[in-house]
Order: structure tokens, then C-alpha cells, then sequence
């Protein structure tokens, strides 16, 4: 059984997903090939040490994936399929994951499954057990090999593993043909002050809050909590709260020793960005939403009636 | 400049979801369907997109149900032209996936000849990693998902996509291209009840695919409600006393 990983980093760090996904390989005896897209021979060198565990690295390096570009990487990573030939690719449940591996699996007549959490070894091949429709039920899957995955970020703990990282390969495939062009890299805008990462306390509200004129009620359990408020992706897209203060996936990752919740149903991503805080309560009227099976604590009562009654509570508590 | 956006129906997951027997599938009798939240945002991007640039919009959907009402509040929303691609299935059978209408999608794309296509990026009922990459690889466009700013200048793209920790970049591509919208550029809008009325009675044109479903792992794949032992301990109660018992926890913990 060999596996092929897709290597993301960034700012000259391994992501942890690359050990996530090492760690889930082992666990069905894989031969583990990691491979890393990077601007230049220097770069994939200093990327390459990092990987220790694995059993083989190779790497593009050109200027053309010096930063993730979707088409030139998926033509990359098709090349390391066709001379390493793996049973099972994987790549994070990422926007590079979620771009590449759909493609691949079309373009090397693959199947492919997305939202992988578990992978065991069956007769015929791999038994996958994936998380569809928001994270509220889950699917288990015969994968015939070979085949291609996304893995859920959190399906094993990432820790490295110990041993010599191996030799860096460099890979020349011809990217030329790439109609795509990676043009400015926008960092995110710190300006406000707002860091949810070191905050102790967070009061997070979803898509039931419904628009901002109920925004006063939950600014003021978030003041009498002394919390930050934030908000899941709806909320941000919808321009109820600015982007500093989206937790999540594609916002910030946050470990408060408080995270309270109001009317989000506790999607896979938005648990990705969540759900290592040490305390979490979850409001949320249906008793079926995924976040109570992440949750410490759970209600579901009416996110309306209960906002303010607990601010109420802890105002007169606190005087 | 023409515009296809692909729209799909999505189970309203704050409903409570119940399989059928053996796990093939959601029970779908009374579960309510909706507009994929992410391809309402693709439809907003693409009526942004028309009256920004004067681009022509054709709405495709290829639902076996409901398929006509979708398409109709696509026109209600400001698209030019919808397509529905006939989506006969046994009764019984659960609607195809992602992955086994990609074909008949394809043909349709290559019937309206877009310039663009776009779709939402996720599905939540998709377990074959996303419309937009496989439907890119099958017409051999370049792609990009998780997008959430489009551009156009001439046949030259330019998208914002988003990544881990609030990075983005701005991302070119040549057209024909498609894209897995994430956010448009500002919340879809509202449309007024009349409006859909008076289009109750517009034909919807069909088109009959001579493609045939994709291959999927649909057989190979049961469904299940995950186990909830070991999950949250339910605060019971009415507000007020919920409320008393949060604060209780709190104090416990010396967080308040
Ligand atoms: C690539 C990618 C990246 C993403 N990144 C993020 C991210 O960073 N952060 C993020 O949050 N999401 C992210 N998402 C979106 C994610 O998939 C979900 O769509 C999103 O988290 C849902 O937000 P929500 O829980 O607020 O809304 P919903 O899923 O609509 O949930 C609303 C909840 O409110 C409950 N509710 C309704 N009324 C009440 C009431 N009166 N009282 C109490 N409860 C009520 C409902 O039962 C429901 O569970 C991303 C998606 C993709 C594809």
C-alpha cells in the first residue's frame, strides 16, 4: 500500500494536516510519499527537513508554484501520480484539497471520496468513514483503490514521527500549459485590535441570529460575559460582523477557556476552527445539530429567549 | 460575455434527517429542499457579474424534482435563461450524486458554450469532493473554489481565493473557467413573492442528455446518524432557568 500525500505549508512551515494525514496513512501500513510544491530547490530542501515519518519526498520547485496556484499544482500533483503510482492519494480538506483532488480523481480516472475521518483496511481495498450534510450524519464507504481522498483537518492528532526526514526528489514536470496566474497575496487585515486567537472568553453567533438588528442582544451577553463576539462564515458573509471576527476554516482558530455559542449548527468547518476550546456551551433549538455531539453543555432553547435572560443572570450576578 | 451558473437543491439540514431502510439515503418524504446556499451565493455573483458587465446568464439545474421552481426563482433573481436537464430516475433510486450528473452537466455546459461557470463551492450532500473541480477537469478548464470575488476584464478572470487563517489571494485565469463561489460580493437578494407568481407559468426548457451517469460509489456507501452518547449534557428548561444553570457552570469554573 503506498499513499501520497499533498504537503501544504505556509511562510516556510509544514501545515499540521500534511502529520494528520501521515499519521492516517500509518494507521493502515501505508509506505508514505509526500509531496511538496514550492518555488525553488532551496525552499523544498528547508520544507523536505521537516518531514520526518515519511518514507519518501519529492518536490516540484518553480516559480509558478511559488505560492498555490490550483491549475499548476493539479498538474504537478497528476505527474507525481503517474511516476509514483499510489494506491490512495490524499489531500487535506483545504482549498488546495478541495480544488485538486476532485480534479485528479477525474483526470486519472479515479474514485474519490471527500470529508474523510477514518480509513481502515478491508479485503478489496479501504473502508472510509466520511462526514456529509453539515457533519450530521456520516457515510461509510468501500473505496475500491486506487483512489483519491480528502481528509478531514483533525482525523488523527498530528504528531511527528520520529526518524531521519528522507531525501528531497525533484520532480520537472512541464507547467507551462497553466492558464492560471497567481497575481497579489492578501494577508489578513489586523488593523481593529480584534485577536480572537488569545482571547480567554468568546461568544460566537450563527446564521439564526438573522440580521443586525438582534446584534444589540448578543453585543450585550458578550459585554456582561466580558467576551469577544464572533461570528460563523454566514454571519461575516452576510456583513452582521467584520471578517476579524469569523471563527473557522477560512477565519481565525481559536482555544478560549469559554466558548459560547448561539444559533450555529456546528458544521465541520466551523468546528475546525473551534473545537479545541476548554469549555463549550452550544445554544441551538435543534436537538439533532452537530455541535452537541462537540459541545460540553447544550440547550435547545430559543437562542431569543435564552440571550437575554442569561445576560440578564450574569448583570445581576455580577453586581 | 455568458455566464453559466449551476444550481442545486439541498436538504434544509435544520430539519431532522432520517434515513431509509439499509442507509442508502435521506428519507426524503418530508424533509424540506432548498437552494444550496452556496450556489444562491453563485447565482448572486452571476447577476452581480451581468449587471457590472452587461454578461448574459443562463441558470442550468439538473434536478429530477423541483428543478422547474428553482429555475424560475433563477429567473425571478435576474438570470437571462434557464436550463433544466431532465433527470428521469427510477422512483426508488436516491437522486444521482455530484459525481454521476457531472456528465450530463457537461454536455449542458457545452450546449450554452459559457464563457464562465460557475457553482457553490460545497454541497453538503456531496461526497465526491465538489462540482466545480470535477466539472473543470472534464472540460479541461482551469478552476479555482473557495472563491469569493470575481472580476472580469475581457476573456481575463481574476477571483479572490480564500484560505486557511483569513489568507486570500487574487488569482487570474484565462476564460473559459469555472469557479466554486464561496461568497458573492454582496448577500443574494431578495426577491418579492409576485414576482415568482407571475413566473409560476413560464416554461422552463428542458433538455434531454444523450450523456449517461457517471460511475459513482453510491453502492458502496451507507449512511448513518453518528452516535450522540458522549456528546453535550442537555441543559433542560425554560430560559430562565437554563440561563441560572450556564451561570452556575460559569462560576464553578471561575470564568464569571
Ligand atoms: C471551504 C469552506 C470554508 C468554510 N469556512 C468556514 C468558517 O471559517 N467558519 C464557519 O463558521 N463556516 C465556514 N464554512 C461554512 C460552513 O460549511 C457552514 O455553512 C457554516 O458554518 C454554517 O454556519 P451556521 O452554523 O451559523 O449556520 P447554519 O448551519 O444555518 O446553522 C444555524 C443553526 O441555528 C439553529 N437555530 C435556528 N434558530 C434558532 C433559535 N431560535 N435558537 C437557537 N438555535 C437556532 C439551527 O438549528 C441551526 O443549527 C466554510 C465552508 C467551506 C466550504
Amino acid at each position: 500500500m503506498r499513499a501520497l500525500i499533498f504537503v501544504e505549508h505556509s511562510n516556510g512551515v509544514v501545515s499540521e494536516n500534511a502529520f494528520e494525514m501521515l499519521l492516517l496513512a500509518k494507521s493502515i501500513g501505508a509506505e508514505c510519499h509526500g509531496l511538496i510544491c514550492t518555488g525553488d530547490a532551496g525552499a523544498a530542501q528547508a520544507l523536505g527537513t521537516q518531514l520526518t515519518g515519511f518514507d519518501a519526498v519529492s518536490a516540484v520547485a518553480d516559480p509558478t508554484v511559488g505560492h498555490y496556484n490550483p491549475e499548476a499544482v493539479l498538474i504537478a500533483l497528476k505527474a507525481a501520480v503517474e511516476t509514483q503510482a499510489p494506491d490512495v492519494v490524499m489531500t487535506s480538506y483545504s482549498t488546495a484539497g478541495v480544488d485538486l483532488a476532485a480534479g485528479l480523481a477525474v483526470r486519472s480516472e479515479r474514485p474519490m471520496l471527500g470529508y474523510v475521518t477514518d480509513l481502515e483496511l478491508n479485503s478489496g481495498g479501504l473502508s472510509a468513514t466520511s462526514q456529509v450534510y453539515g457533519g450530521k450524519l456520516t457515510a461509510k464507504t468501500d473505496l475500491p483503490l486506487p483512489a483519491v481522498t480528502t481528509v478531514m483537518p483533525g482525523a488523527r492528532k498530528a504528531g511527528s514521527l520520529s526518524g531521519a526526514a528522507p531525501a528531497v526528489t525533484m520532480l520537472k514536470p512541464d507547467l507551462s500549459g497553466a492558464r492560471t496566474r497567481v497575481r497579489e497575496i492578501i494577508t489578513p487585515d489586523n488593523s481593529s485590535g480584534v485577536n480572537l486567537g488569545n482571547a480567554d472568553m468568546i461568544f460566537c453567533v450563527g446564521r439564526a441570529l438573522g440580521g443586525t438588528e438582534k446584534l444589540p442582544l448578543a453585543e450585550a451577553l458578550a459585554a456582561a460575559l466580558k467576551a469577544e463576539l464572533a461570528g460563523s462564515r454566514p454571519v461575516i458573509d452576510a456583513g452582521w460582523l467584520p471578517k476579524i471576527r469569523q471563527v473557522g476554516k477560512s477565519g481565525t482558530k481559536v482555544k478560549p477557556k469559554l466558548y459560547l455559542m448561539a444559533g450555529v449548527s456546528g458544521a465541520p468547518e466551523h468546528l475546525e476552527g473551534m473545537e479545541s476550546s476548554e469549555l463549550i456551551i452550544a445554544i441551538n433549538s435543534d436537538e439533532q445539530a452537530p455541535i452537541f455531539r462537540k459541545a460540553h453543555y447544550g440547550t435547545a432553547c430559543d437562542m431569543f429567549q435564552l440571550i437575554p435572560a442569561l445576560t440578564e443572570r450574569l448583570n445581576s450576578g455580577n453586581s | 460575455m455568458h455566464i453559466a451558473v449551476i444550481l442545486r437543491l439541498n436538504p434544509v439540514l435544520t430539519d431532522e434527517l432520517e434515513l431509509t431502510e439499509g442507509g442508502k439515503d435521506i428519507d426524503r418524504e418530508w424533509i424540506g429542499f432548498e437552494l444550496n446556499p452556496m450556489d444562491d451565493q453563485a447565482l448572486e455573483q452571476s447577476v452581480l457579474l451581468k449587471e457590472a458587465h452587461g454578461a448574459k446568464v443562463t441558470a442550468i439545474a439538473a434536478e429530477a424534482e423541483g428543478g422547474e421552481r428553482l429555475l424560475r426563482t433563477a429567473l425571478a433573481r435576474g438570470v437571462d435563461d434557464v436550463l433544466l436537464i431532465s433527470n428521469k430516475k427510477d422512483d426508488d433510486a436516491p437522486p444521482p450524486s455530484s459525481r454521476a450528473r457531472t456528465p450530463l452537466l457537461v454536455e449542458a455546459i457545452k450546449q450554452v458554450k459559457p464563457d464562465l461557470v460557475i457553482t457553490g463551492i460545497l454541497s453538503t450532500d456531496d461526497l465526491y469532493g465538489e462540482l466545480a473541480p470535477q466539472l473543470a477537469a472534464c472540460l479541461n478548464w482551469p478552476q479555482a473554489s473557495a472563491v469569493s470575488d470575481v472580476r472580469l476584464d475581457g476573456m481575463v478572470l481574476t477571483v479572490r481565493q480564500e484560505y486557511a487563517g483569513g489568507m486570500a489571494a487574487l488569482i487570474e485565469m484565462d476564460l473559459p473557467a469555472v469557479i466554486g463561489l464561496q461568497t458573492a460580493a454582496s448577500p443574494p437578494r431578495y426577491v418579492a413573492g409576485s414576482k415568482l407568481r407571475d413566473l409560476l407559468n413560464t416554461k422552463v426548457p428542458e433538455m434531454e442528455a444523450s450523456a449517461e451517469f457517471a460511475e459513482d460509489l453510491s453502492e458502496a456507501t451507507t449512511l448513518n446518524l453518528p452516535d450522540t452518547s458522549g456528546g453535550a449534557e442537555m441543559i433542560e428548561g425554560d430560559a430562565k432557568s437554563v440561563a441560572a444553570r450556564i451561570h452556575e457552570i460559569l462560576m464553578e469554573r471561575g470564568l464569571v
